[in-house]
């Protein structure tokens, strides 16, 4: 049988506030446990929680970005349960009025454009944490991460592979960086996935019996543990079985997931709105505010650098793939729009600077080529001076710290042999020194030709303009 | 001394006629004389208000004092204080040093009030007779083998035995009103949201309000001054300008329209309080008050609304007390869950976790519409029909309630009869309205009646002014429980 996958996500990406989300304590990462934790936060008795207005316009910022409803009143409630890095006995969190309903996320998967839509996107605090070891036995609790913002964004089952996952998840982890309302780290938990994966025999519009798949921190454990359990479930209903509904965890050692907790144990965490907190109201004005601040976005910037550009809609879409990407570009761009300049400028950055960033693992903001010098090199492309060959070497002495692009071309004289009259001398010698193939290219061989260009090029160590090498030698061997 | 109002004690501070260590030695020699008496504190602490008294003596030498400086004062054990044991009646919290302050204590202190220490109250505000302390029941001053009422019975006591001029309390469902009433004092109960939650511990967040418990109006306003307040760490507190509570006492009362609600004086309300009751209503007509009636249909419901929310809304805030932070901990256990268990289980009384138990049952996955949210929908219409008879009238008079004081150990066993003891209070919880009770006469045993005055919003001004002209033309406020003599 032909099986279809269904693939919902669940998102929580933490916002970059400076303090958390109801309580003055700092969010800072890798402080020493508890060190931030206030007394909102180990909920002594009587303390009581107080909105942090930063965290709402954040949402705001992607319910706009999103292209979603913006619910003017949402509400606060209390899931209950008991855990020793939940200090209060409850997570306050939105459940029956989330602030954000709706919207949708771009992907394009092979080729193909579909829009992921969202139900919703709502506001909630972080647990702390249970450390299990250097404690003798016992287990310690480090509050520092207890309150910290969280915005949970959730899908509808939208996806359809692993791939379609993966696309959205790095999309949605692109949107959020580039509205500035998440650090987007990984590592440091800071943009988790918990992925609900089903199938069902291709064709049918029923779902099947979901999965969910719990904490996936990486975008390459998203799709192992998706096409894991994908097949896992494919192979239970084949052998007759069902699948029950039921939070697995994946363990990547073992690249496998496995049962957490099933549907039997589930808490009832007796939802109710929470007394201590008031509706939370978002006027018109608030959101006009938050929207005359919104930075251009993504798909916006992406069909301007087409038409401003004249990009072809991939280098469009590689450099829009974040803000700093993006903002790269366009200073190194500048003043060029339209012209072969600017496309120059596209290549570079998606091609070497690009490849040269992934290997120092540098993010493009701290790129030792900068876009004013990128766009130096890329000038004297443009007007000749040197070819995009010799340009290679000369990028990878500015990336080295020689200087910059007239500098180093100065100083290693690479500049371009375009003078018509030395390049007629190097390809006379050329043919002087290659009667073989000559009589070859002459007999019809097209690959001589390229030999004897191969030739010339190597005798001016590359300098030569390839352009013209080609014309003359053309000339003198057909003429 | 003992007999005196904050009002003459702060002009005799101000004109130093004594110290306030001298005020603060004498009111804790009646403490140590007759406190155990009546089990009204759970916590004194002299060097600690000795140290607050000298610095209020500095205060009044540089001529620095406010209304409150050097004034005794007892905290409700629901407050957090500072380096103060903060039990809540509890065993849970037996052994919990505050590491703050509520704003109440912070603002008293800053008016330079003296914490003469912390009073018994039932175990976290839940009980109308201070039997459900883990630090055992309080008595009362005018009869001790009958209950103070609660939950602030420990305060109301100090207060009525004349061993402190002023105390605060909180309200959940009469919890400042029911207990003043028993033991003759005035207690005021705030609009929800005048006076900060922040440090008190929650029992009904949606309901908790805290208030002065004092003899008079006149003294209930010079503390609410100081209680009363927007604070940004209550979300729930309310922005509002400044006033001053005792703006209006002097203004006559004559025009005003006092509206007696017929579901006050219907079945279940004792005699001897329906009759101090009306003859409170007649002294009101004396001063040129007038008299409508007025209804309040869906009161009855009320008792069953708050124990539907109030246990929902508990069953939540005492889940922060499983013995992993702070508190009491299971000295055994086998694992985490055990932990819990035990802890829990030792830690709470019976009361508590009665409404542990209801608060879980009715926010549960298929009950939660049938009670919580239909609690809340009945909630509405309380208060509406609150709205309703405030067009008819200016303020509403009734008894606080049904009884006066009760024998300790009556109504122990049995949960409803307890709960209805509240049923003339509960209802201005509910609406989120100003309460208050002042002291209108004696049951035939001697017991005091207290009379309760319900306000529309933010009236607190014109509530004490109401209760402060009754007493100037009554003396019912200056009566002393017999016994209260201690000293010589």
């Amino acid at each position: 049988m032909k099986w279809e996958v269904v693939i919902g996500l669940e998102t929580h990406a933490q916002l970059s506030t400076r303090s958390k989300i109801f309580s003055g304590a700092a969010t800072a990462f890798g402080a020493s446990p508890n060190a931030q934790a206030c007394a909102v936060d180990i909920a002594l008795p009587g303390v009581l929680p107080v909105l942090n207005r930063g965290a709402v316009e954040r949402a705001i910022r992607f319910g706009l970005a999103v292209g979603a409803r913006i619910n003017r009143r949402s509400i606060f409630a209390r899931k209950n349960y008991f855990y020793p890095d939940l200090p209060k006995g409850y997570q306050i969190s939105q459940y029956e009025i989330p602030i954000i309903e709706g919207g949708g996320i771009d992907i394009v998967v092979d080729g193909g454009e579909k829009t992921v839509r969202l139900t919703r996107a709502h506001l909630e605090e972080d647990a702390g944490k249970s450390l299990h070891e250097d404690f003798h036995g016992a287990t310690g609790i480090d509050l520092n991460r207890a309150g910290t913002p969280l915005l949970e964004i959730v899908t509808e089952p939208d996806m359809r592979s692993s791939a379609e996952a993966v696309a959205y998840a790095k999309a949605l982890h692109a949107l959020v960086r580039w509205i500035d309302i998440c650090d987007g780290n990984m590592q440091e938990g800071s943009f988790r996935c918990d992925a609900n994966v089903s199938v069902r025999p291709a064709g049918s519009d029923k779902l099947g019996t979901r999965a969910e798949i719990k904490n996936l921190n990486s975008f390459r454990f998203l799709e192992r543990a998706i096409e894991f359990e994908v097949r896992r479930q494919i192979e239970v209903i084949e052998d007759g079985g069902a699948i029950v509904q039921e939070t697995r965890l994946y363990d990547p050692d073992r690249d496998e997931t496995r049962p957490m907790r099933s549907k039997e144990d589930a808490h009832d965490y007796r939802y109710f709105p929470d007394p201590d907190l008031l509706p939370l109201e978002v006027s018109e004005r608030w959101i006009g505010e938050v929207r005359a601040a919104m930075p251009e976005l993504p798909h916006a910037r992406r069909e301007r650098f087409v038409a401003q550009y004249a990009l072809t809609p991939y280098d469009a879409a590689m450099l829009t793939g974040s803000r700093e990407m993006a903002d790269y570009f366009e200073q190194a761009a500048q003043g060029a729009a339209g012209t072969q300049t600017a496309k120059l400028c596209a290549n570079w950055i998606v091609g070497s600077l690009s490849a040269r960033l992934n290997e120092s693992d540098l993010e493009i903001a701290a790129s030792r080529v900068g876009p004013g010098a990128l766009r130096g090199l890329v000038d004297r492309i443009a007007d000749g001076t040197i070819s995009g060959k010799i340009a290679k070497d000369v990028f990878d002495a500015m990336w080295a710290g020689e200087g910059d692009a007239d500098q180093i071309i100065a100083a290693k004289g690479l500049r371009q042999i375009s003078d018509s009259g030395e390049i007629e001398k190097i390809v006379d010698q050329v043919i002087a020194a290659s009667p073989q193939q000559v009589a070859d290219y002459r007999g019809g061989k097209q690959k001589a030709f390229n030999s004897l260009v191969g030739q010339a090029m190597k005798a001016t160590r590359g300098k030569a303009n390839p352009q013209q090498v080609n014309e003359i030698l053309k000339r003198k061997l057909d003429g | 001394m003992y007999n005196a109002t904050i009002k003459s004690l702060s002009g005799d501070l101000a004109a130093r006629k004594f110290s306030s260590v001298e005020l603060v030695e004498y009111f804790l020699k009646r403490i140590n004389e007759l406190g155990k008496k009546y089990n009204c504190f759970i916590t004194l602490d002299e060097e600690k208000s000795l140290a607050q008294a000298r610095a209020a003596d500095a205060l009044h030498a540089t001529g620095r004092a406010q209304p409150l400086t050097g004034v005794p004062i007892a905290q409700k054990d629901i407050f957090c204080a500072k380096g103060w044991l903060t039990t809540c009646g509890s065993k849970m919290l037996s052994n919990f040093i505050s590491p703050y302050d509520a704003c109440v204590v912070e603002r008293l202190n800053a008016a330079g009030a003296v914490t003469i220490g912390k009073t018994n109250m039932d175990e976290f505000a839940m009980g109308s007779s201070n039997e459900t302390s883990h630090f055992g029941p309080v008595k009362n001053p005018w009869d001790i083998t009958t209950v103070p009422g609660g939950s602030s019975g420990g305060s109301a006591a100090a207060v009525a035995a004349r061993l402190v001029p002023a105390a605060t309390g909180t309200d959940t469902g009469g919890s400042i009103r029911q207990p003043a009433a028993l033991t003759g004092i005035s207690g005021l109960k705030p609009t929800y949201g005048v006076v900060s939650r922040y440090g008190m511990i929650a029992f009904a967040s949606s309901l908790d309000q805290g208030g002065p418990m004092a003899r008079t109006a006149e003294d209930l306003g010079l503390m609410l001054n100081v209680m009363a307040g927007f604070d940004e760490r209550d979300s729930t507190s309310l922005k509002r300008e400044a006033e001053d509570y005792t703006r209006d006492l002097a203004q006559p009362v004559a025009g005003l329209r006092i509206g007696l609600p017929k579901e006050f004086f219907a079945e279940g309300v004792a005699p001897d309080v329906a009759k101090a009751v009306e003859e409170a209503v007649a002294q009101y007509k004396k001063l040129g008050c007038e008299v409508v009636e007025v209804t309040l249909p869906n009161m009855a419901l009320s008792v069953p609304v708050y124990y539907v929310l109030a246990p929902a809304e508990a069953s939540s805030n005492l889940s922060r007390f499983d013995g992993v932070r702070y508190g009491y901990r299971a000295p055994e256990y086998a694992d985490l869950i055990d932990m819990y268990k035990k802890t829990r289980a030792q830690g709470f009384g019976a009361e508590v976790k009665r409404r542990i138990l209801i608060g879980t049952y009715v926010l549960s996955h298929g009950y939660y519409d049938a009670y919580y949210i239909q609690a809340q929908k009945l909630r509405r219409l309380i208060a509406r029909d609150f709205t309703e008879a405030f067009r008819k009238c200016d303020i509403i008079m009734g008894p606080t309630s049904p009884t006066t004081a009760f024998r300790l150990g009556e109504k122990a066993g049995d949960p409803v009869q307890m709960y209805l003891s509240d049923i003339f209070t509960i209802a201005v919880n509910l609406a989120g309205l100003p309460g208050m009770s002042i002291p209108c006469g004696f049951d035939g045993k001697g017991l005091p009646v207290g009379l309760q005055i319900i306000g529309d919003y933010f009236s607190e001004a014109r509530m004490l002014n109401v209760a402060h002209q009754y007493q100037l033309a009554t003396d019912w406020h200056m009566r002393m429980p017999p016994g209260i003599l201690g000293e010589g």
